[in-house]
């Protein structure tokens, strides 16, 4: 058990997240509650030092061949990197939304930019965990801290709800995987990710190992809320204060495949014929039962909840199409994760003092009221839809195609015939947005800044068709270098 | 071949032109009309040398653009045009011009939206013409939806959220079999290219599937019957514009992909099933030619007549099979079913320009409205009642040719598939006509009638273009014909050998 000096070195971005945490949780204390601009600002640099610090390893010819530190309990790997890059960037739009969202409800406390650094924490080890036990610390770092931002809001009695539903369940949730986890040691003799995919096809029996997978699975399926372990999702995203919801929306998502590669892929690979009946129902569950509810919502949160659900059944179907599949779902998630979050940026942006915009009558009109808005939320829902030419429709492809790969038609087909379905409902916002008259005149009272970065976020939807190779190359690379 | 990138110009120029509109805001109108205008009208000429320098004895694809896209999806961003889509794209610039122009003083309300929105259109008609990549056609088939959806929804009649919504569902539910179609040919061949596709062997029970896939896709976008009721709605509530556009150019989408995916890939399923498409064809003509005479609404009218006069270019496209068989004059009837398209085009804007016309000044598209408008507007009851003649299949226009030439191809097949055909003479002519003679002649109806205007520079500008090429195309139409020519014995080619 020696830890050298020359260990540090590959882990300095999540030292500087920590350190940044800690400033800001500090600063806080200090700064005035009405102004949080210095805290932003912080928060910001410290996220863009992170990631500068992970892609210096990446330039020039130099590659990073992965690194297992503090005896296996961490690795940085290229696919690690990968997603922590997208994290960032993530967490970039989600700290000038949430500036917005508090400055409009008046509620600024240097805690929440702290709690989301500390869940960026939690995320960046949770991308990095070679070790169960450290996958898990990870994951409950960044559950605590959402819990906490969830309850954020202390006085409203739905986001008190909220915290205490997610809390609970997701305390269960914590419980199963921490069983599951014990009898994969008692089966293997090891937590240890590399070991345990060494000893697991040399398994006489692996009865106890199967049990364990599917007590881990739970825990994972309700990390990501996939179906049938979905139910905390819709009242969480709703309850929750929207630059939260914002939050556990996008960047933990993100943390979440990583998680499940390592402990699917990376781990467990050997046990696939027992986990692909497992990864197919809940894909199928969560594509049906996401798109079905999402018809009926009339709260955008809720419907976005649910539209959330349907999108991680597709990423959990890129599970089942090999090393191929993994990538698919990669990309899958890093787009998902830049949808979803200038979705929640976009009903930000539209509410204002003592208003929120969180339904779906709120955009009524809004091509009158503002045109340019409208036409960046009808990016990001037609990308959310899967329309082409925008980039959902290119991660859905992607994910079929290396599902059809493997054989799988009568997936796929659910698949196409349910994202059909699922279409309707987000016609119904863009109908909504341009078709109906609105109901009030409020301007739009948001900062030029958040303005321009919403627009960007929206505008990559389009953009990012550009890109599309070689975001997939990585995510190809990612999955190879594993 | 020239390397200067001809297409792509065609389909950006229009695209990065909305974005400036966009940017340009609501504030300033003239400056948007200006921009729009002179975009369409530079696609318009830059369409022109496609025509010039098309080699016209070659089947091959032409002004070829072929540059990866996404390489790990095998997706190439590959543009080219033959004899059977080139005329189609001149089709849509040409068209494009007239439509932003009839546009002029009509919308009020958010301009530059209609004009970006239109633009956008206008590229994504033009992109799946050019395609070559099936999934670079998908891609531009599908987002072709959204700004139609929102210039229906937004600019269109009292009802027009459910004739938008009908709309979108129909087409996009078509097109998602054929997503699938495409998913699995490319899974067995391995490529998207479409002429490579046309090469796979399949056997019949695959090509039976695949045809199906395709013909709702298609069969919804031309409209054929059973599924032609999104198109009464959508031409009835959308803003004039809106319905040209429709009519003149999205329509032959439909047909165009019959004729580059259905039957080059999947030939035999489509010699089989050839006789239930021409059925549906002839219920098409002879059944909705009698529903269009009983429409009191001069829109519905027209829309129900461009459903069955799309009936024959179904007709002639699948009537090929029965030739193949036959040894009879195959190119007659599918160069017939491109005339008729592309006469289609030119009639059908013509004829909704015309409704609009009168809309703009009366508010009301009945035909009971009207009466005697002859008496206040004379030039305008002209051109009505010539595009009315071609319509109804007048010798000497347009609309004579190519149904001329599908019923004389049919008449080689079976006598009774010319017999029922050709009595949409009878039906055109009746239906056209009688709501001329409702419209146009007679006594001056009331007050509203008598206070018309006729029609201003513009409009009468517009309707003489548009009366100059119908009449062209009626005399002479040895061009046209000559350009698809080998393009469309190449295709019989491709369906006169059996792929099992």
């Amino acid at each position: 058990m020696n830890i050298t000096w020359s260990e540090l070195t590959p882990i300095i971005p999540e030292l500087i997240i920590l350190a940044t945490a800690c400033i800001v949780l500090i600063l806080g204390l200090f700064s005035k509650s009405e102004n949080g601009g210095l805290l932003v600002l912080t928060s910001i640099t410290g996220v863009v030092f992170a990631a500068i610090a992970t892609a210096k390893s990446h330039m020039g010819t130099y590659e990073l061949v992965p690194q297992v530190l503090f005896n296996g309990n961490f690795i940085r790997d290229y696919m690690g990197d990968i997603l922590k890059i997208a994290v960032y960037f993530v967490m970039l739009f989600v700290f000038i939304y949430s500036k917005q969202y508090l400055r409009n409800k008046s509620n600024f406390k240097g805690e929440f930019f702290a709690l989301m650094l500390f869940g960026l924490l939690g995320i960046m080890i949770m991308i990095s965990g070679y070790n169960y036990i450290t996958l898990y610390l990870g994951l409950e770092l960044l559950a605590l801290s959402s819990y906490a931002l969830v309850a954020y809001d202390r006085d409203n009695k739905l986001s008190n709800e909220a915290a205490m539903k997610y809390f609970v369940l997701g305390a269960i949730a914590s419980g199963m995987l921490l069983y599951g986890m014990s009898m994969v040691y008692g089966a293997v003799g090891s937590l240890q990710v590399d070991q345990i995919a060494m000893n697991v096809t040399n398994l006489q029996d692996n009865m106890l190992m199967v049990f364990g997978l599917v007590f881990v699975m739970v825990g994972v399926a309700f990390k990501l809320g996939a179906a049938p372990f979905h139910m905390w999702v819709p009242d969480v995203y709703h309850g929750a204060p929207t630059a939260t919801t914002l939050f556990i929306s996008s960047a933990p998502k993100i943390a979440a495949f990583a998680f499940a590669i390592r402990i699917l892929a990376q781990s467990l690979e050997g046990l696939f014929d027992n986990w692909q009946h497992i990864i197919a129902v809940m894909a199928m569950l969560s594509i049906v039962i996401g798109n079905l509810f999402a018809l009926q919502q009339t709260s955008i949160k809720r419907l976005f909840a649910y539209s959330t659900i349907s999108h991680i059944g597709f990423m959990l179907l890129g599970f089942l199409g090999g090393s191929e599949g993994y990538a698919a779902s990669m990309f899958y998630i890093i787009t998902y994760a830049l949808m979803s979050v200038a979705g929640f940026g976009m009903i930000i942006v539209l509410s204002c003092k003592g208003f929120e915009a969180d339904n779906i009558s709120d955009f009524k009109g809004l091509n009158q009221r503002n045109g340019w808005f409208a036409f960046m939320m009808l990016l990001i829902i037609a990308s959310m839809a899967g329309f082409p030419p925008l980039v959902g429709f290119f991660s859905k492809l992607y994910v079929l195609k290396a599902v059809v790969d493997q054989g799988y038609y009568i997936l796929a087909g659910i698949a196409v015939v349910f994202a059909v379905i699922g279409s309707f409902y987000y016609l119904k916002i863009i109908k909504t947005m341009y078709f109906d008259d609105s109901e009030s005149d409020q301007e739009i009272t948001a900062g030029f800044d958040v303005k321009s970065i919403l627009s960007i976020n929206s505008l990559l939807q389009l953009g990012l068709l550009l890109f599309i190779p070689s975001i997939i190359s990585y995510c190809i690379k990612a999955i190879e270098s594993l | 071949m020239n390397t200067w990138s001809l297409l792509s110009l065609l389909i950006w120029l229009p695209i990065i032109a909305a974005f400036v509109i966009l940017a340009l805001g609501p504030q300033r109108e003239g400056l948007v009309k200006m921009f729009a205008m002179l975009t369409s009208i530079v696609t318009l000429l830059l369409s022109i040398p496609l025509w010039q320098y098309f080699d016209s004895s070659s089947a091959g694809m032409q002004f070829v653009e072929n540059i990866a896209w996404i390489p790990s999806l095998n997706i190439n961003y590959h543009l080219g045009v033959d004899g059977i889509a080139m005329p189609l794209v001149v089709l849509t610039t040409f068209i494009s011009v007239l439509t932003v122009l009839s546009a002029w003083r009509v919308i009020k309300k958010n301009v530059h939206q209609f004009m970006a929105a239109f633009l956008m259109l206008e590229a994504m008609m033009i992109g799946v013409f050019c395609a070559q990549d099936a999934m670079l056609f998908y891609v531009f088939f599908e987002a072709m939806l959204i700004p139609m959806f929102l210039i229906i929804g937004i600019w269109g009649g009292p009802n027009r959220v459910y004739a938008t919504l009908k709309f979108f569902i129909y087409t996009f539910f078509g097109s998602v079999f054929m997503l699938i179609a495409l998913i699995y040919l490319y899974m067995k061949g391995g490529t998207w290219n479409i002429a490579e596709m046309a090469l796979l062997p399949l056997t019949m029970k695959e090509q039976f599937w695949i045809f199906w896939a395709f013909f709702l896709a298609f069969a919804v976008k031309i409209p054929m019957f059973p599924v032609h009721t999104w198109l009464p709605d959508a031409h009835v509530e959308a803003p004039t514009a809106g319905s040209v556009v429709l009519a003149a150019i999205m329509l032959k989408i439909g047909g165009y992909g019959f004729l580059r995916f259905s039957l080059p890939i999947t030939p035999d399923a489509s010699s089989e099933m050839a006789s239930i498409v021409i059925g549906l064809s002839l219920i098409a003509i002879v059944y909705i030619g009698l529903i269009a005479m009983v429409q009191k609404d001069m829109k519905k009218l027209i829309a129900y007549s461009s459903i069955s006069h799309m009936g024959f270019v179904t007709l002639g496209i699948f009537i090929a099979f029965a030739l193949v068989l036959k040894n009879g004059d195959t190119n007659m009837a599918l160069e017939g079913a491109m005339v008729q398209m592309v006469s289609h085009g030119f009639i059908s804007a013509a004829l909704f320009l015309c409704v609009g016309v009168l809309y703009d000044r009366m508010h009301t598209r009945m035909i009971r409205d009207y009466g005697g408008v002859i008496n206040t507007m004379p030039l305008f009851g002209a051109f009505f009642v010539f595009f009315a003649m071609s319509n109804a299949g007048l010798p000497g226009t347009s609309g004579f040719v190519g149904e001329f030439m599908v019923i004389l191809s049919s008449f080689q097949a079976n006598f009774w598939f010319a017999f029922l055909a050709a009595l949409t003479l009878i039906f055109g002519a009746a239906y056209s006509l009688w709501m001329v003679k409702r419209v146009i002649f007679g006594e001056v109806k009331n007050e509203a009638v008598s206070q018309l205007t006729d029609i201003s520079k513009r409009e009468t500008f517009i309707l003489a273009v548009l009366a100059v090429a119908v009449l062209f195309l009626g005399v002479y139409p040895e061009p046209l014909i000559d350009v698809m020519r080998v393009s469309v014995e190449h295709l019989i080619e491709q369906i006169s050998v059996s792929k099992v």
